[in-house]
């Protein structure tokens, strides 16, 4: 198993007034993540646990343009990760983020 | 005697040797190994039928055990090297010589067999490449092929899994061959005549059925979001956009999801009738929901699907059946017809260079090809217009040229990453690699860059029709490379300005939003909804079922 | 034919969460131990395997046709919906707040278990087992408290192994065509028996002999649903709404005479078809093919009716 940290400033707060949002399944090929709204700005973490070692550039290619693409400040993502590939990682990241946007 | 009838005595002396182990045509199944010693002589070109789907099992098992002083050094000349037998006849030196298409599931035993220098290797084919040659410089000596029935006067019958029957056995009657047949059963009355008994010489009733594999039965449960926003954008940015009528698919799981989507998505973006309305395709399960709905005119099968007989029996309109209802296939026809009929080949592949050349060979395994050249290839041959394969060479000739021809589609579909994290999109493929190894003259690729016109990956459509230069077809195959090293090695600035210029289109170009690709698009979830939408008739192998 | 695209909500194809969400009122759920509590195995980390943030349980409390209900469910898709430690606790202290009555006034008088299981997690073995044998114990005793307990069966994993016998001690059993309800499974027995005893990789044998449709027709299942969220609801309000029957020793003599008898009458059958044929049914290899209507249909008039477990 491999943790990876990222720490990345969006553009704004991510929208919305969910709290808490779950999707996904730890699976082979698949993960969930955890979105829970933090109190630091425009401040954005994704906490990593992965089965899949030695794919941090990746990791890292796909955090940086999700922020860039949905600017979810003020969330932390946690993930556990069953070896997903980063299109999922991005799916997945990007259904957690509608939940909390999209929750009344 | 003229020296002009050498193969027509040859014919009858073999015929003799073999006659007192036949009552008329019929011979005993004990007798096999025998019939065929006395019918193959060292070095005869053989054609021991099976192909992707359907295996004269029987008589493979019968040809392993002939006596090698007897019977040696053939040339095997057949579609599919598929079961170990064929493989075993290398090894023991029964078979020296070998040109075939299809090796499947002994991908990686036949390429141990060439490492070992046990196969000399004549060419890996294409389908018809290999048809072609049965008439030209590789008619075979003797076929045993395999069909459903026979008569007593050995007529055959080999109903939806006529596959390349009819072409091997025109190829070897006609030309003073020998063919002999396997099996399931001898009847007095036939349901129709797929092969005239003229043409066979001898017919084998088999202890067992023969074997036929479910080739191209994708479950639906196993489609995910990636292939259906795959499938979403190729509906709406090809299909669409060029009113694709006549196509063919390929068998991977992305085809399968626009499959499951066209009565769905294709419905809701008003495209019944204009596109995907007569097919060469072989019995999809994942169609039926689409067929019923409407969608479908016509289709011709290469070959038949294991379950989908009642089915196709039911829709006669639909597939193309025998007067006995049953359906009739044909490799030979089909792979015709998707050749010069069809304006659009679209499926999968496992790696893609930035050339736009891709294969299918992983290390260490060689599966041959099949047919998807062919289908995924631009004939220059053609003659006939359609507005998809006029709008293609327009836009390939980028107004320039006054006499513009038409362009075939070929789609590429691939997720970024494969199995294992492995990238689709490579530097260089393995395929060359392993040419170098094996000393290949050739290298074994499945479709040419430059018959490519689109690659369709979960980052959007790279359209290479629109690409001038061999530099903005690298930048426009990077762009859709997701986060691949060659993705992520592209350079940002040129791909954005091919995004400009429409030959990149993202999802967001395309108004689909990959959060819209769920699951609940599709027109099935399961094999059993398949069953359901099918009134029942479709009849999914025990393999596939979850009740 | 007009496009008639199945839009129903499938059990199979649910996550656990999306299954309580569906069974459960709408809006009513309160989940206890949630995914942000992280009470995470600690056990997988030792193996290189991932955990996940709720272990592969969903707890909590909600309202089924405005009754209070507990609930927990097993996502049959994190390690095949294993018994952990973590995992079986959850659904022990949800049992035994049953059985106390917790949460006072409005506390719920049954338990919804649906289950989506291989049996007990490898990894875990020990503690796996022993949760398993944890819940038998829950289980009986919240039913001896007056507490009824509902099995839902329909997920991909099946219930397997221990889950197989949790399913079996419950005061009711709910099953669609694709649950499976046994205790080894079809590999484990192909392994040790052979092929000839049980072909693992016939997949219409395996539901043949362990399926959700055989299972009711033998009286392993109370219910038997369409794959559909809709109908695990129905079915479970319907049970629910039932008074608790006592759980005595006369209830557990029957259901022993029940299973003897069934023995006296299947135990030398190799396949579902011969029981079916033993019954007079026409077509009895086209039972596991039959729509889910023609079924239901059938086993209306086939199933045994009988008030024991």
């Amino acid at each position: 198993m491999e943790t990876l940290s990222f720490s990345l400033r969006a553009e704004r707060v991510l929208r919305g007034t969910g709290r808490q949002a779950i999707v996904g399944v730890v699976a082979s090929g698949n993960l969930e993540v955890l979105a829970e709204r933090i109190e630091d700005g425009t401040g954005c973490r994704v906490e990593v646990s992965t089965a899949a070692e030695g794919f941090g550039d990746v990791w890292k290619a796909v955090v940086g343009d999700f922020v860039e693409r949905v600017s979810p400040g003020g969330v932390c993502f946690s993930i556990n990760d069953g070896g997903a590939r980063p299109d999922t990682v991005m799916l997945r990241l990007m259904q957690a983020a509608r939940v909390l946007e999209s929750a009344s | 005697m003229s020296g002009w009838s050498k193969a027509r005595d040859a014919r009858g002396e073999r015929m003799s040797a073999a006659a007192s182990l036949a009552k008329g045509k019929i011979v005993e199944a004990a007798d096999a190994t025998a019939l065929l010693e006395r019918l193959i002589r060292p070095g005869d070109r053989v054609c021991l039928e099976g192909d992707n789907q359907k295996q004269a099992d029987f008589l493979a098992r019968a040809l392993i055990k002939v006596d090698r002083q007897k019977v040696h050094d053939l040339h095997v000349v057949q579609s599919g090297l598929v079961l170990p037998e064929h493989l075993e006849l290398f090894e023991s030196g029964i078979a020296r010589k070998l040109d075939f298409s299809y090796s499947g599931p002994q991908g990686a035993a036949l390429a141990r067999a060439l490492d070992k220098g046990r196969i000399e290797l004549g060419a890996i084919h294409t389908y018809i490449e290999l048809f072609a040659r049965y008439y030209m410089d590789l008619t075979p000596n003797v076929a045993l092929i395999v069909a459903r029935q026979a008569d007593r006067d050995g007529n055959l019958y080999t109903g939806p899994n006529t596959e390349d029957t009819p072409t091997i056995v025109e190829a070897t009657a006609f030309k003073d061959g020998i063919v002999v047949a396997q099996v399931n059963e001898i009847v007095d009355k036939l349901p129709r005549v797929d092969i005239q008994g003229d043409q066979v010489d001898f017919v084998i009733q088999s202890p067992t059925s023969f074997y036929v594999e479910p080739l191209f039965t994708r479950d639906p449960a196993s489609v995910t979001e990636t292939q259906i926003l795959m499938a979403m954008m190729a509906i709406k940015g090809i299909y669409a956009e060029y009113g694709v009528r006549r196509l063919n698919h390929g068998i991977g799981f992305a085809t399968a999801a626009i499959e499951l989507l066209l009565p769905t998505y294709g419905e809701s973006l008003g495209l019944k009738g204009r596109v995907g309305t007569h097919w060469a395709l072989n019995p999809h399960p994942t169609l039926i929901p689409a067929i019923e709905s409407g969608w479908v005119e016509q289709i011709h099968c290469f070959g038949s699907e294991v379950g989908m007989d009642d089915y196709m029996r039911a829709r006669p309109d639909i597939y193309f059946t025998g007067k006995d209802g049953s359906l009739r296939s044909n490799r030979m026809m089909c792979q015709n017809a998707g050749l010069y009929a069809c304006d659009m080949f679209i499926g999968g592949t496992l790696q893609i260079d930035l050339d736009g050349n891709s294969s299918t060979v992983t290390p260490g395994r060689i599966a041959g090809f099949g047919g998807a050249p062919n289908m995924g290839a631009d004939p220059h041959g053609r003659r006939h217009a359609t507005d998809a394969w006029l709008k293609a060479g327009r836009e390939a000739s980028d107004g320039e040229q006054t006499l513009v021809r038409g362009r075939k589609l070929v789609v590429q579909m691939v997720e970024t990453f494969g199995d294992k994290m492995a990238p689709a999109f490579v530097d260089e493929l393995d395929s060359i690699a392993l040419a170098r190894k094996l000393d290949l003259e050739l290298a074994p690729v499945m479709i040419y860059g430059d018959d490519v016109t689109h690659i369709v990956t979960e980052e959007g459509i790279a359209n290479l029709l629109l690409c001038r230069g061999r530099a903005e077809r690298e930048q426009a195959i990077r762009g859709v490379a997701g986060y691949t090293e060659a993705g992520r090695g592209r350079d940002r600035k040129a791909v954005e300005a091919l995004r400009q210029r429409g030959v990149i289109r993202r999802p967001e170009d395309l108004g689909v939003d990959p959060l819209d690709a769920t699951r609940g698009l599709l027109a099935a979830h399961s094999i059993n909804d398949l069953v359901d939408w099918s009134g029942g008739l479709y009849r999914p192998p025990s393999k596939f079922r979850n009740w | 034919m007009s496009a008639r695209v199945p839009e129903r909500g499938s059990w199979l194809e649910a996550s656990a969460r999306a299954r309580v969400a569906g069974l459960l009122d709408a809006n009513s759920f309160t989940e206890f131990l949630g995914p942000e509590q992280r009470e995470m195995s600690p056990h997988l980390s030792l193996f290189d395997l991932p955990r996940a943030f709720d272990d592969g349980v969903v707890v909590g409390r909600g309202k089924l046709g405005g009754r209070p209900v507990f609930v927990a469910a097993q996502d049959g898709r994190f390690m095949g919906g294993t018994f952990g430690e973590i995992s079986g606790s959850k659904i022990v202290g949800l049992l035994r707040a049953a059985r106390d009555g917790a949460a006072g006034d409005d506390a719920p008088r049954t338990v919804l278990l649906l289950l989506d299981t291989g049996g007990v997690r490898l990894q875990e073995a020990n503690a796996g087992e022993l949760a398993v044998s944890e819940i038998i114990r829950a289980i009986a005793e919240a039913r001896r408290a007056g507490i009824t307990v509902i099995a839902l069966v329909g997920g991909k994993a099946g219930a397997f192994g221990g889950g197989g016998i949790i399913t079996a001690c419950c005061s009711r059993i709910v099953v669609s065509r694709h649950g499976r309800i046994s205790v080894s499974g079809p590999e484990v027995i192909e392994t040790n028996q052979g092929i000839e005893e049980f072909d693992s990789k016939d997949r219409a044998l395996v539901w043949r002999i362990t399926g959700g449709r055989t299972r009711w027709l033998t009286g392993g299942a109370d219910r038997y649903v369409a794959d559909e969220i809709r109908a695990f609801r129905e079915a479970a309000m319907a049970l629910g709404a039932e008074d608790a029957a006592p759980f005595d020793l006369f209830r557990l003599q029957a259901e022993q005479s029940r299973l003897e008898q069934r023995l006296q009458v299947d135990g030398d059958s190799r396949d579902a078809t011969q029981i079916w044929t033993r019954r007079g049914l026409d077509e009895p290899e086209r039972v596991g093919d039959m729509t889910e209507h023609d079924f239901v249909v059938l086993a209306d008039r086939e199933a045994p009716n009988h008030d024991a477990r």
